[in-house]
């Protein structure tokens, strides 16, 4: 039997019966790597020797009986290249990066270490997470493992193509913008966004710092809920991590939504949406009113106005937040200079690629004396209607339902010529991160090509529970899931 | 010549006295080995994120009660944007939109005559690191150690019209954050900073002038000198029918000039924008409250408390609550031994000299309350005479010694056995009887010959009013 196509949950049983060592768990997920991630690249980073080490010790610490309540305790997982790991290169997928060691662990990483578990490598992304296919990153792209001449999605493709090639059991992602739940939608896997402030974004290398939030990428809802278990909750290193004490998202995993109030936005399934994914959500719809749900169409409010705000917002922040890479402290530095100003400008200009440096230059333009108004200013004032929005929707629904994008994953090659495009495929995803709100993209059937449809159930604010529980309730609905 | 008015306005930073940075544990401590004070997240590393200190916010709070502003009660942290390799992060969290504190002001007092400097705002920021450059390699090193220490700027408002205003302005807004424990403003540490901004109009005119932004004066000597350059090198411009060019000029006060450094054409825009990383902070009325019955005494209460509590005359107070420390010392002096007038005495005397000789300032003090007390005991306990006192003080001024101790080890106390002291007294009467006589045929002045001679021999250790007692009585 292959271990490695088993959920997490399911190895972490195994390993806490004594059926699997977690040396086994480890050696089977390398050796699978190093079959497939050949033809998928979802690694920049395999930390072979260091997941091979620390699974002799997580065995020995669960032998003299430590992890006892850590349902995932010497697991291998993935780790998104823009969260910190001490010592193991973070690049973001970017030039810039391409040699950085970060003195600290991010907090998601102590969490995760915490809790027993193994990082077996950090995934390709999209370079800063900007992008929607993993084409941008300095290491080259990642392939779809459903059709290898397909984009994972992004930015968290590498992530969410490792769980679907069963090169990793679980993974950590990053969505500013819908980066976790795209990809987990077009490589046919489950991704959840928390609510912002919900995971400490210590030692995530930011994109939009009021967007960004860390969530796992996993191969079913139980195992999603489990791994927001580990990493969620307060740090008070993180201002904005709002969250107290534990959450428990396991025990919403119930199969039961009977009477619960489902709204469907109009504006989420109109012009701009495949037909095939129209019709997989609205049978979805269908399923759940079977199930005892009461679902609803309606009208939510300033869809049409999310995609330009968001790229103002975190263009904005990104612009900001990438200035820090100058060349001086760390990362790459160009060559040959004369004076500071080339310095920074060569560095600049070498070290980043074309999307970021586009976002950079939308973000400086949108904040610069005489357009703050016009342009930053106004989209906060959107980002405020669509919060509004969704307070509203949440007046009567317990839970939303939509597309996670409006079609399935494109060709490779397919989306960078046309940025403007590429960023409508955000469509579904971005007034999720504008209102901090949780969502969950899980697969809901697979379109003529054979390609994956994601669906996402969106919760009001710290409404994980609710959104964990129906999407649990539908996955028992499908079959081939594990 | 047409007759001209200065306008000033000032933009004083202060570092604040917490113990730790704004926005992480480092130590604020000034000095120490470049790039040991510091970590992940004041040298913005990626990944990091600040944690206010709360310290700050009420420093600020602080500040802007004793200058009678606005506190705002819901404020926001921004971030400037520039590129410097002094400043890692290339933003400096600073405050924008919604600053701490506005709209208070400070009286000044100028030739008699008192006047309000508006203050516009105060607003909390993180200070940047050093660029040192090294001649010998010819490169240049970043010391980060001052990368994140807590700053407030105090912006006033163009209301001073001549140096001496600026002056009195900036001695009166550094006892107040020295009063208040706020910062220790240190100019040649550079925790206390200004900036003049600085037109001039003529005298009548509504509307102001073209102003410069002058920088770099590290004493309160060099901004009085740099506000009168400046005056007179716009004058000057005006006069020639020359138009003033809004600039930032540097002062080199060696050479008592100034050099623009960038004009309005160069300024940086510094695209400001809410720091995603920070919560808005909130101010309860609570808070403020609590903040507001903290607030110690300050100067000019002081002074009154001064002359009614101790008995010392205002000049005495005005001098002693002129520098914290004096008034410290003072207090803490007067707790242990009483004897006010005494205590203020050496201070404003002895204390004074010794300064004024060592260049130094009263902030620079570094004996204890506790000496100063105990040579005050010596002086009534009647061990020492004023003359060996004022020597003892110099080592007390000098090194904190104890001065009990230090008398006893160098013999210095003063010989109070009568008999000793007659038995000396009758052989300067025997060897000087011309003295003896000029005295008996009423020359006053020959006595004190007579007690001088008595104390050579006495090498300073006998009480003169002993002496002069003794001596009457044998003559």
């Amino acid at each position: 039997m292959d271990i490695t196509t088993l959920s997490a949950l399911e190895m972490g049983r195994k390993i806490k019966n004594r059926e699997i060592s977690v040396a086994e768990a480890v050696k089977a997920q390398l050796e699978k790597i190093k079959v497939s991630d050949a033809s998928y690249h979802c690694y920049i980073t395999v930390l072979e020797q260091e997941a091979l080490a620390r699974g002799e010790k997580v065995q020995k610490l669960i032998e003299a009986g430590e992890f006892k309540d850590s349902p995932l305790a010497g697991v291998p997982v993935a780790v998104k290249d823009n969260i910190c790991t001490q010592g193991v290169r973070t690049t973001c997928a970017s030039k810039i990066l391409y040699n950085f060691n970060p003195p600290y662990n991010a907090a998601v990483v102590e969490k995760l270490e915490n809790a027993g578990a193994v990082i077996i490598g950090k995934t390709n992304m999209d370079e800063f997470a900007m992008g929607s296919t993993t084409e941008t990153s300095y290491f080259g792209i990642t392939n779809n493992p459903r059709n290898t001449e397909h984009v994972p999605g992004g930015s968290s493709g590498g992530s969410a193509a490792a769980v679907a090639a069963d090169e990793a059991f679980y993974a950590l992602g990053s969505d500013t913008g819908g980066s976790i739940r795209q990809p987990s939608a077009f490589c046919g896997v489950t991704g959840m966004k928390p609510t912002y402030g919900t995971v400490s974004r210590y030692g995530l290398l930011a994109y939009a710092s009021s967007l960004d939030q860390i969530g796992p990428i996993a191969k079913n809802v139980s195992d999603c809920a489990a791994v927001l278990d580990i990493i969620s909750g307060h740090d008070a290193r993180d201002s904005t991590c709002v969250a107290q004490g534990a959450y428990h998202y396991t025990e919403a995993l119930a199969d039961d939504v009977r009477g619960m109030k489902i709204g469907i936005p109009k504006g989420y399934l109109g012009a701009g949406l495949d037909d095939e994914i129209r019709k997989s959500i609205l049978a979805a719809a269908e399923t759940f009113e079977k199930k005892g749900a009461v679902v609803q169409e309606f009208d939510l409010d300033a869809v049409d106005y999310a995609i330009p705000a968001y790229y103002v917002i975190a263009s904005a922040e990104a612009s900001s937040n990438l200035s820090r890479y100058d060349g001086v402290k760390y990362g790459y530095r160009t060559g040959d200079f004369e004076n500071l100003q080339e310095v920074y400008k060569k560095t600049r200009s070498e070290g980043f690629g074309n999307e970021v440096k586009r976002r950079m230059m939308i973000g400086a333009f949108v904040l610069s004396s005489g357009y703050y108004d016009a342009y930053y200013n106004k989209a906060l004032k959107v980002k405020a209607i669509i919060k509004a929005g969704f307070d509203k929707a949440f007046q009567k629904f317990d839970v939303l339902l939509g597309p996670t994008a409006p079609s399935t994953a494109p060709r490779l090659g397919e989306s960078l010529s046309d940025p403007l495009k590429m960023y409508l495929g955000d469509i579904y995803t971005v007034s999720v991160n504008l209102a901090g709100l949780p969502a969950i993209s899980l697969p809901c059937g697979t379109d003529s090509k054979g390609l994956p449809i994601g669906m996402q159930l969106i919760g009001k604010h710290f409404g994980e529970k609710e959104i964990i529980r129906a999407a649990y309730s539908f996955e028992q609905t499908q079959t081939g899931n594990k | 010549m047409k007759s001209y008015e200065t306008v000033i306005g000032l933009e004083v930073h202060a570092e604040l006295a917490t113990k730790t940075k704004i926005f992480c544990g480092c130590t604020t401590q000034f000095g120490g080995e470049p790039n040991t004070h510091c970590c992940p997240v004041c040298t913005g590393m990626p990944g990091t994120l600040p944690v206010l200190n709360k310290k700050v916010v009420e420093f600020a709070i602080a500040a802007g009660l004793a200058a009678n502003c606005t506190i705002t009660q819901h404020c926001k942290f921004d971030r400037k944007n520039y590129f410097y390799p002094d400043l890692p992060k290339a933003y400096q969290v600073s405050q924008l939109y919604l600053p701490i504190c506005r709209g208070g002001g400070i009286e000044i007092e100028t030739g008699g005559e008192k006047k309000i400097v508006g203050i516009h705002e105060i607003h909390m920021e993180e200070d940047a690191g050093k660029l040192v450059h090294d001649p010998w390699e010819d490169c240049t090193l970043v010391d980060y150690n001052r990368c994140g220490v807590p700053l407030i700027e105090i912006v006033s408002e163009p209301d001073m019209r001549s140096a001496d205003e600026v002056i009195a302005y900036l001695e009166k807004l550094k006892l107040i954050l020295q009063y208040l424990g706020v910062s220790d403003c240190k100019m040649q540490e550079g925790s206390l900073r200004a900036d003049i901004n600085l037109s001039v109009r003529e005298v009548g005119a509504k509307e102001f002038g073209i102003r410069t932004e002058m920088k770099n004066m590290n004493s309160f000597k060099a901004i009085a000198r740099a506000v009168e350059g400046e005056r007179k090198r716009q004058i000057e411009l005006l006069e020639y029918g020359k138009v003033i060019v809004q600039e930032t000029r540097r002062w080199d006060d060696n050479k008592d000039t100034s050099f623009a450094m960038r004009s309005k054409e160069d300024a940086q825009d510094y695209r400001y924008f809410p720091e995603p990383d920070l919560v808005p902070i909130e101010i309860s009325d609570e808070w403020l409250e609590e903040i507001k019955n903290r607030q110690p005494e300050l100067r000019d209460e002081k002074m009154l408390r001064y002359e009614t509590e101790y008995d010392i005359p205002a000049y005495d107070a005005d001098i002693i609550t002129g520098s914290k420390k004096l008034a410290d010392i003072f207090e803490e002096t007067v707790a242990l031994c009483g004897k006010p007038k005494e205590v203020s005495n050496w201070l404003m005397v002895e204390t004074m000299r010794l300064l004024k000789e060592a260049e130094m300032e009263p902030e620079n003090i570094e004996f204890s309350a506790a000496n100063l007390a105990r040579l005050v005991g010596l002086i009534y306990d009647g061990k020492i005479n004023r003359t060996v006192a004022k020597e003892v003080f110099e080592e007390i001024f000098k090194s904190d010694i104890d001065p009990v101790q230090y008398v006893e080890k160098k013999g210095l106390s003063m010989v109070s056995d009568e008999g000793i002291l007659r038995s000396v007294i009758e052989k300067i009467i025997a060897a000087n009887p011309a003295s003896v006589n000029d005295y008996r045929n009423g020359k006053e002045k020959a006595l004190g010959f007579l007690v001088g001679q008595t104390m050579k021999e006495m090498k300073g250790k006998a009480d003169p009013g002993l002496i002069n007692r003794i001596l009457k009585d044998l003559l």
